[in-house]
């Protein structure tokens, strides 16, 4: 089976044009893949860029140089070059991915913020709410909540929301930013024990943890990033 | 000499005749479509009736016998001006009888007798727009007309079904000329609309204040429009005109008294005096000439 | 989605005298894909819109639209009856100002009806059956449907105009600032509604808006227009979260948090 993620020689700097043009190099020559059923967490200290890789493995930051190759639906794609649309289909059906926040959508209830990944790949309404049902009640979120937008919900459950519906499908590559970052003891081992499941489901993980005991009980390996500073060299 | 005397015949010069006329070819050329002319002032005010007045003057022969209605009368005050005024500018001959007339002017209704052959039917048009009450620009309705986009018509009956639970429009009710353009028949109660359909008469509408002619040249299709769970319909009269005892034509009410009391008569005072000089009687017809003796 | 792109547009211009309008704007619209136009006030925004949407005529450039018979048309060269007809069977079109695109002045069940009756339906029950469903799914009730929009407030004014736009099932829709000069509630309920149509429904959107909240929450993909020109292209997030040009960085960097 290939590698569902090779990213080879990737670059990425910010141009701050309303500072006077500064050009803020973040990483360079980037180099690493993941295998299906492989955990690997990114490693560096705070600004080495962990989250902007992540966001470019995902579409959400452009990319400067380099690949970003995905192996979608049987096909290599280079994420660093590819139009917008089919960026859309990878996220899709290839590429999950929990950000470190939850973005509400006004109105929408959180049962089906966490279906809704699945119903945009075609499942009945009802069986992406039974499954959301499921994540939500195994992350022990108050049943009472799940109607609810999640705007006025607190942080950690918030977080629950998130990572419900990142794992909610198949999707043979997950990016998993901070997961676990706001939540107690008892949701942490929860959420360890999904990732536990995509690995042994086969799928390729990247993640970032700060949290060293879960790090450690989840990573197969760790990505120094900054090995790949831009500024040490600059 | 009276100042009309100075006038050419039928009051309007050749000329204004003429370009009238080419109206009136393409009019006929084009059933249904609104021909714009350049309408003239004529010694009467726009409301009784200057396009079809400016119509008929440009029709009429020496040779020709008018008719003037008004809403079936003859003898309305806008019939009898319009009558005494061509008698005067023409000095053709003029009638009240149906049979006899050449040239029918008329506002508000179509006689009762089916038109035929050689006869002109000409109509006083207040608004030839029948997409105005929805549309006021004139660009667009005539754009709608052009592409054939009647769509707005419907919406207009639908209106009336949402309101009334039936098609409420009894006048003006639009039609569909030779399956092309939708035209406005002139305030004429729905009850005349079947008449129009493949009429072996002329029909020619004039608008004076508006500068439109249109016209539905002999055996032509008109279409009422309607939706097919709520067809056209004509007004149904419970009773036969009180005077004459005629089913089956358009009846006007009547005030006898002040205590309610009413009877139902012919709103074509011709066809209802024809009737009774052959000997036809209603409920109250010999009863009423009694009372008036 | 499909293979085909619904619309292509090519070099698109327009100038109003020696005025830029809009200016060599290029792009593929997909089905089911919605494209959000965001630029300040006098960017081109609207111009734009109006030149793909066939309402202003482009200087220069072609828009090409992929007929329902999988041909493609250049809507220049269409003839006026058939880019009518398309416009109001395939296509929809939601101006900012509700009042221009109802008739204020016939009720709410007619204005949804009235698309239906434009392409031949000739049967009360049905327009009536149909307009009802359809008011229903923009959230009025059965109860003001002869009602007239005069009567609406301006958040029910743009749902029935949403409505009325949707009712012959088009696979294209304009939208001029869906939700400007509506208060922020209102807002919020009527965004949500367009985004759960357009995804129930497959539409593709054209939207223009400045209000960077409306593009996010709506659009897959994003332009943004300075002076006439198309200065930044590509997804919505991409845009919002990396902008690369200048004047989109200062465009993101004035809102608070989108
Ligand atoms: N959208 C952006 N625009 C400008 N600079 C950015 C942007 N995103 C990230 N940066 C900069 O890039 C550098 C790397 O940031 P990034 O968020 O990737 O770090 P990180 O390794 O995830 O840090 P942390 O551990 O604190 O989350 C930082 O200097 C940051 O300020
Ligand atoms: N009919 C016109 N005649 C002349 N100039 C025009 C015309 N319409 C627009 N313009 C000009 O073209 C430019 C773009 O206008 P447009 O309406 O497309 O802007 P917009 O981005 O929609 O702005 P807004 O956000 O204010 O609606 C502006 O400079 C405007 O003044
Ligand atoms: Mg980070
Ligand atoms: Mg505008
Ligand atoms: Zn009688």
């Amino acid at each position: 089976m290939a590698t569902p993620l090779v990213v080879s020689e990737v670059a990425k700097s910010f141009t701050m044009h309303l500072r006077g043009g500064t050009l803020l190099p973040v990483i360079q020559d980037v180099n690493f893949s993941v295998k299906a059923g492989e955990c690997a967490v990114l490693g560096g200290p705070s600004g080495a860029g962990k989250s902007s890789i992540l966001k470019m493995l995902f579409g959400n930051y452009s990319v400067d140089s380099g690949q970003i190759l995905v192996n979608h639906e049987g096909r290599v794609i280079d994420l660093a070059t590819a139009d917008p649309r089919t960026v859309i289909q990878v996220r899709r059906n290839t590429i999950g991915y929990v950000s470190q926040f939850l973005r509400v959508v006004p109105r929408v209830s959180a049962l089906d913020i966490v279906a809704e990944p699945l119903t945009a790949r075609g499942t009945s309404i009802e069986a992406a709410r039974a499954r959301a049902e499921e994540l939500l009640s195994a992350l022990n979120l108050p049943r009472e909540l799940w109607l609810l937008p999640p705007a006025t919900f607190s942080g950690g459950e918030q977080q629950r929301v998130n990572i419900a519906r990142g794992f909610i499908t198949d999707h043979p590559i997950l990016l998993l930013d901070e997961p676990t970052a706001s939540l107690d003891a008892k949701n942490r081992e929860v959420v360890i024990g999904m990732i536990e499941e995509k690995k042994k489901a086969g799928v390729a993980l990247l993640g970032i943890f700060h949290d060293e005991d879960v790090r450690e009980r989840v990573a197969d390996r760790i990505i120094d990033v900054s090995g790949f500073s831009a500024r040490k060299a600059a | 000499m009276s100042d009309l005397a100075t006038y050419n015949f039928a009051y309007l010069d050749e000329q204004t005749k003429r370009m009238i006329r080419r109206a009136i070819l393409k009019a006929i050329a084009i059933p249904g479509y609104q021909v714009p002319f350049a309408s003239r002032e004529m010694p009467m005010p726009y409301g009784w009736g200057t396009g079809g007045v400016q119509v008929t003057a440009a029709v009429i022969g020496p040779e020709d016998t008018l008719k003037v209605i008004d809403q079936g009368a003859d003898d309305t005050t806008n019939a009898v001006s319009i009558r005494a005024f061509f008698q005067k500018v023409a000095n053709v001959a003029v009638t009240t009888k149906m049979r006899e007339a050449t040239v029918i002017q008329t506002r508000h209704r179509i006689p009762e007798e089916t038109l035929t052959e050689g006869q002109v039917l000409v109509y006083q048009v207040p608004i030839p727009e029948p997409l105005r009450f929805l549309e006021p620009r004139e660009t667009e309705t005539r754009k709608m007309h052009a592409l054939e986009e009647y769509g707005l018509m419907h919406v207009k009956l639908y209106e009336d079904i949402a309101r009334n639970g039936h098609i409420a429009t009894t006048y003006a009710y639009p039609v569909k000329v030779e399956g092309r353009y939708v035209m406005d028949p002139s305030p004429i109660p729905k009850f005349d609309n079947p008449k129009m359909h493949m009429s072996e008469a002329l029909q020619l509408f004039g608008a004076g204040r508006e500068k439109r002619i249109y016209a539905i040249p002999p055996h032509t299709k008109v279409v009422s429009l309607d939706f097919e769970d709520h067809p056209f319909e004509v007004q149904k009269f419970a009773k036969p005109c009180a005077l004459c005892g005629a089913h089956g034509v358009y009846l006007d009410e009547v005030i006898l008294d002040d205590k309610g009391g009413r009877m139902f008569v012919c709103s074509d005072t011709d066809f209802c005096e024809e009737r009774r000089e052959a000997g036809h009687v209603g409920e109250l017809g010999v009863a009423n000439k009694e009372a008036a003796e | 989605m499909s293979e085909l792109p619904l619309l292509k547009v090519h070099e698109l211009s327009k100038f109003y005298g020696g005025r830029i309008g809009c200016r060599n704007v290029s792009f593929d619209l997909w089905p089911g894909e919605v494209l959000a136009i965001v630029g300040e006030s006098g960017s081109g925004k609207t111009t734009l819109l109006n030149c793909l949407s066939t309402r202003l005529t482009a200087d220069v450039g072609s828009v090409e639209y992929h007929m329902r018979d999988g041909q493609y048309r250049n809507l220049a060269t269409m003839p006026e009856a058939e880019r009518r007809f398309l416009m109001r069977t395939d296509w929809g079109f939601v101006h900012q100002n509700p009042a221009d695109g109802l008739r204020m002045t016939v009720s709410a069940g007619a204005n949804v009806g009235e698309r239906l009756m434009a392409v031949g339906e000739r049967h009360y029950g049905r327009i009536r059956e149909t307009a009802g469903d359809w008011l229903g799914r923009v959230e009025i009730g059965l109860d003001r449907m002869d009602d007239q929009p005069r009567a609406f407030s301006g958040g029910m004014r743009q749902r029935l105009q949403i409505a009325r736009n949707l009712v012959t099932s088009p696979r294209l829709v304009f939208m001029d600032e869906p939700t400007g000069g509506l208060d922020v509630s209102v807002q919020a309920r009527l965004l949500d509604l367009i985004r759960g149509l357009v995804q129930d429904l497959g539409l593709a959107v054209i939207v223009v808006t400045h209000d960077l909240a409306v593009a996010r929450l709506l659009s897959h993909r994003m332009m943004v227009m300075k002076d006439g020109h198309v200065i930044e292209h590509g997804l919505t997030d991409r845009v919002l979260d990396d902008p690369r040009e200048p004047y989109t960085q200062l465009l993101v960097s004035s809102i608070l948090q989108v």
